[in-house]
């Protein structure tokens, strides 16, 4: 890639997708609670954001959470679901001097069994970013290779593959996937998999087209008359040359690849519970969107955030390095 | 043309042979067994073994796909539905108009909004408008379709109580005079086809910027103004005129993006269309009615496709000459 002045997208989408890396390394350092804790499902589900609790831990194991505690000279009173129970202080393993040694704030909010959404959601950045980035890393290696061995093969070759990109391309593979996800209850690697499977022909294509445009430039001549193997010319000298367009392709496949995901959580094909992927997150909170309307509100924000950071980013590649190509909208 | 127009129907056609068995063997391989799922598990072994003979389940999968193969093809005949004891062509004719009638407000509302919006943009690329459009635009093409469907069932339907959160009619519907009929799915329709249009329209507003302004640079768009045409008609006629054939070329190819966007938004809404009822044939495991939506969806995405390659091939005559 040629060095050119960055546009203002790209500053701000690499900024933001910068921030949201460093949150996924950093969910455990950053997350409050353990993503999948759940101290008193009764008493903690369904908590509003901002809910303090008191986490009253008993000396025969198991917690607490108590809206209010109140020392007293015996152990505690604890007002928990709406009665008043009285704890002597020999049953509280954490009570100090005025009450509780721990507490739970649910920032966001809690869900259904009592979980932190801050927390599940900070690990949610982990899922959708590892979906994203190894998805689009399998479709760009295999775009590479395809493409790479359509120009390189020949005239027979090429009219093969790329016939076969173009009946890839008109396959209607969103609801392949839903009857595939529909028995199988795809794990990570499988949604990985076939994300990065069905989505490498545009930069197959691309790639193809680049490399074909170099084949009579004078550096690849010489290359060629100086005995080099087609092999060392396409590593050395071709894929050098060709790859820009096909990056900043894979970089909008990301929000693509993220967005899908998602939407596969969302209907229930996608990565399964307890996983916390944002989009099954969503798909909880759609059940309870007037009582617990923060459990679909927030993942949703943080999912849209992210998709725009990534738009953004593939946006300021474009509009930096290659400016020539339009902006076609995904599929 | 002629040549043109039979190659691109049988490169179609084998597509469709190709992707409709490819479920059909997908399906028939999965694990589990509709007799033997749900209420059904606790039928007696002859109970299944009767279940297995009427559905055809005890024939060798060659026999049935010979067989659903060639009803399908022939009478429309696509099995009967386990979940809803009824053939499953009922189910998809039943389910049709529903998503066709979202899909093509939807629509309407995603052209007018990015056609209105591009055009702005592209009158004066770099101005604060353009600015704003763009970065408007690309803020809604990054929110996914079904959150926004849920914020604004939250929104409109919860907090102000404006508008109906669900399904395509209300329970009172059969009591309804025709006139109020009409309104009542136009009240149900409003929501969806809103968020599905305002989804889509930013990516599409977007386009439709970029193809302005490459053929608003043209010479003969300078020959317009000079000749003193008024700004309005060098924009909506001769411009878009031009512009038109790869909105066009997109068009197809959101045809994607459009069913399965339905599905989202139809699960979101409880819209009873053909997302819906893939949506409730896959929770119910009901394998003849899962293979006849996803098939059926398919074939609408492939004769989109051929439908749109047509239409490009007759706006734009260079394209005939190319290889299928």
């Amino acid at each position: 890639m040629t060095r050119r002045k960055p546009t203002a997208t790209l500053l701000w989408g690499g900024t933001l997708a910068t921030l949201l890396a460093l949150t996924a390394l950093a969910a455990p350092l950053l997350a409050p609670y353990d993503p999948a804790e759940q101290l008193d499902p009764p008493a903690g589900l369904y908590r509003p954001p901002g809910t303090v609790l008191a986490a009253v831990h008993l000396a025969g194991g198991g917690w607490r959470l108590a809206d209010r505690v109140r020392r007293t000279p015996e152990g505690l009173e604890i007002e928990r679901l709406g009665t008043v129970e009285t704890l002597s202080g020999r049953e509280v393993a954490n009570l100090t001097a005025r009450g509780v040694a721990d507490r739970r704030v649910f920032l966001l909010g809690s869900d259904k069994f009592g979980r932190d959404l801050a927390s599940r959601m900070l690990y949610g950045t982990r899922v959708s970013l590892a979906v994203g980035l190894l998805s689009v890393a399998l479709s760009l290696s295999l775009g590479v290779l395809v493409g790479s061995a359509a120009a390189m093969g020949g005239r027979g070759a090429d009219f093969l593959i790329m016939r076969g990109v173009d009946a890839l391309m008109a396959f209607p593979f969103l609801f392949l996937m839903m009857a595939l996800a529909a028995f199988f209850h795809p794990g990570p690697a499988l949604i990985v998999t076939m994300l990065g499977a069905t989505s490498w022909m545009q930069i197959s294509r691309l790639i193809r087209a680049e490399i074909l445009g170099l084949q009579n430039r004078e550096f690849i001549v010489a290359a060629r008359s100086l005995g080099q193997t087609p092999f060392a010319i396409l590593w050395r000298h071709l894929l050098p040359n060709a790859y820009t367009p096909a990056v900043i392709r894979a970089a909008l496949l990301i929000a693509d690849m993220i967005l899908i995901e998602s939407s596969l959580s969302f209907l229930g094909l996608g990565l399964q519970p307890p996983i916390p992927s944002w989009g099954n997150m969503i798909a909880e909170g759609q059940e309870v969107l007037l009582q617990g309307w923060w459990v679909a509100t927030f993942p949703g924000a943080a999912l849209a955030l992210t998709i725009l950071a990534f738009n953004l980013l593939a946006d300021g590649l474009r509009d930096t390095f290659d400016p020539r190509t339009a902006t076609l909208p995904r599929l | 043309m002629a040549g043109f127009l039979l190659r691109r129907l049988a490169a179609s056609l084998l597509l469709l042979l190709l992707v409709v068995s490819f479920l059909f063997f997908l399906v028939r391989r999965m694990p589990g067994d509709p007799t033997n799922f749900g209420e059904s598990s606790r039928l007696t072994a002859t109970q299944r073994h009767h279940l297995r003979e009427l559905y055809g389940l005890d024939r060798p999968v060659g026999a049935q796909y010979l067989g659903w193969i060639s009803s399908v093809a022939l009478r429309f005949d696509w099995g009967t539905s386990l979940s809803q004891q009824r053939p499953v062509s009922a189910a998809l004719l039943d389910a049709f108009p529903a998503t066709a009638l979202l899909a093509a407000a939807g629509l309407a509302v995603e052209y007018t909004l990015a056609l209105l919006l591009g055009i702005a943009a592209a009158r004066r690329p770099g101005s604060g408008l353009d600015h704003a459009i763009r970065v408007g635009g690309l803020l809604f093409y990054s929110l996914p379709i079904f959150w926004l469907g849920l914020m604004a069932v939250l929104l409109f339907s919860y907090v102000f109580r404006l508008l109906p959160s669900s399904h395509m009619v209300s329970v009172d519907f059969d009591t309804l005079g025709p006139a109020g009929r009409f309104l009542d799915v136009c009240r149900h329709l409003l929501l969806p086809a809103l968020v599905m249009g305002l989804g889509m329209a930013g990516g599409t507003a977007r386009y439709v910027r970029s193809r302005m302004i490459e053929v608003l640079s043209q010479d003969y768009i300078r020959t317009a103004r000079a000749k003193g045409l008024s700004e309005r008609r060098v924009l909506w006629v001769h411009a878009l005129r031009n512009a038109a054939v790869p909105i066009v070329q997109l068009f197809s190819l959101m045809l994607p993006l459009l069913l399965s966007g339905a599905v989202l938004i139809e699960v979101v809404f409880s819209w009873p269309g053909l997302g819906l009822l893939t949506f409730n044939a896959i929770q119910a495991r009901d394998y003849p009615l899962i293979l006849g939506t996803t098939s059926f969806s398919a074939t609408l995405v492939i004769l989109g496709n051929l439908g749109g390659d047509l239409l490009h091939a007759w706006l734009d005559p260079t394209m005939r000459s190319e290889a299928p």
